[in-house]
């Protein structure tokens, strides 16, 4: 904290990721899926992909923050258990393209849109089968120094800047130009 | 003005949570407490400072520690934005004299007239063990706040 924060639990195998793991740009973010801001940033976050391509993976771990966002817990288990059918980033993209559908109500049409096994999710999920996960995220962001969501960790460190495109790509772009 | 550091006793005071209540920092006696001095309610963030600490509470409490936000704003502004942000945390007025506690901890803004958004974490003796001073516009987290609780609960075993 007195400097920047650092990512306690770096990027791995454990974590849902796009892009390759060598990449010399690891960007991690903790979002929330009923958080507007983490909505807003979705797009962001695809833009960079596109302008970064293979030097650039990307890592999304949760940190509902269920106080203040009632469908936020429940979003995160639905993704989580759709990756168990192996739909993680589907039902990830759903949820943020379709962010102002969110509700519990529509977690079935959701489901049958992704050819998933809606029942099997419902168990999954009843049964605590990604609970665990979604705590060591959680435990993960906090030690982290997670402060909001959207966090994002370039390269280990702290994102205290602004989350928008051109802010986004300097800042990786100055990670690049320092890395060997 | 410089925040007051840690090993220094905390300095006491009295605020008002609501219209009709006020709490004391020696009510707290025994138990680990930690002081959040913020800027201004309503900050234009669903995931602000506050909104996170409502969120660790069980992280809080396995250390059994009080958090208490305060800010400038009266009381009146401090409930309809506790309702509005659904917070557990009490926040406390720090509206007449304006800023007095936060001078009193070295923590208020002559400039801005707010206080500057500083944590401090004050064991069950009321001595400060923990003080940190954010730059007004980043959010600390609360990584500094549970690894200076963890090391006081380990200096007590």
């Amino acid at each position: 904290m007195e400097g920047y924060a650092r990512l306690t639990l770096p990027a791995s195998a454990r974590d849902h990721a796009q892009g390759p793991a060598e990449a010399p740009l690891t960007l991690v973010e903790y979002g929330d899926y009923q958080c507007p801001y983490c909505g807003a940033v979705y797009p962001v976050v695809q833009r960079l992909q596109k302008a970064f391509g293979k030097k650039l993976r990307f890592v999304f771990r949760n940190f509902p923050l269920t106080q203040s966002h009632p469908y936020a817990l429940i979003a995160a288990e639905t993704a989580e258990a759709a990756g168990l059918q192996g739909k993680f980033w589907e039902m990830h993209d759903l949820l943020f393209e379709r962010q102002a559908a969110l509700k519990p109500d529509i977690i079935p049409t959701w489901c049958e849109k992704l050819g998933l096994d809606l029942e099997k999710l419902g168990q999954e999920i009843a049964q605590g089968a990604v609970e665990g996960r979604i705590q060591q995220d959680r435990q993960s962001g906090i030690r982290s120094g997670v402060n909001g969501t959207p966090t994002f960790f370039v390269n280990g460190a702290r994102y205290d800047g602004a989350p928008d495109f051109g802010s986004l790509t300097s800042l990786l772009e100055s990670e690049l130009a320092g890395s060997p | 003005m410089t925040a007051l550091k840690p090993g220094i006793k905390a300095p006491d005071f009295s605020l008002a949570t609501t219209p009709d209540q006020k709490v004391s920092l020696s009510e707290f006696r025994g138990q680990p407490v930690v002081l959040v001095f913020y800027p201004a309610d309503w900050s234009p963030v669903c995931s602000d400072q506050l909104a996170l600490y409502n969120e660790l509470q069980s992280e809080f409490a396995e250390f059994a520690a009080e958090i208490v936000g305060i800010s400038v704003d009266g009381v009146w502004c401090h409930l309809a934005f506790s309702k509005d942000r659904k917070l557990h945390i009490p926040l406390l007025a720090d509206f007449e004299p304006k800023g007095a506690v936060a001078r009193q901890y070295g923590v208020y803004r002559e400039q801005d007239g707010e206080c500057e958004r500083a944590l401090f974490v004050i064991d069950g003796a009321g001595v400060i063990r923990w003080s940190y001073v954010s730059p007004v516009g980043i959010n600390p987290g609360a990584d500094g706040i549970l690894k200076a609780l963890e090391s006081m609960a380990r200096g007590w075993q």
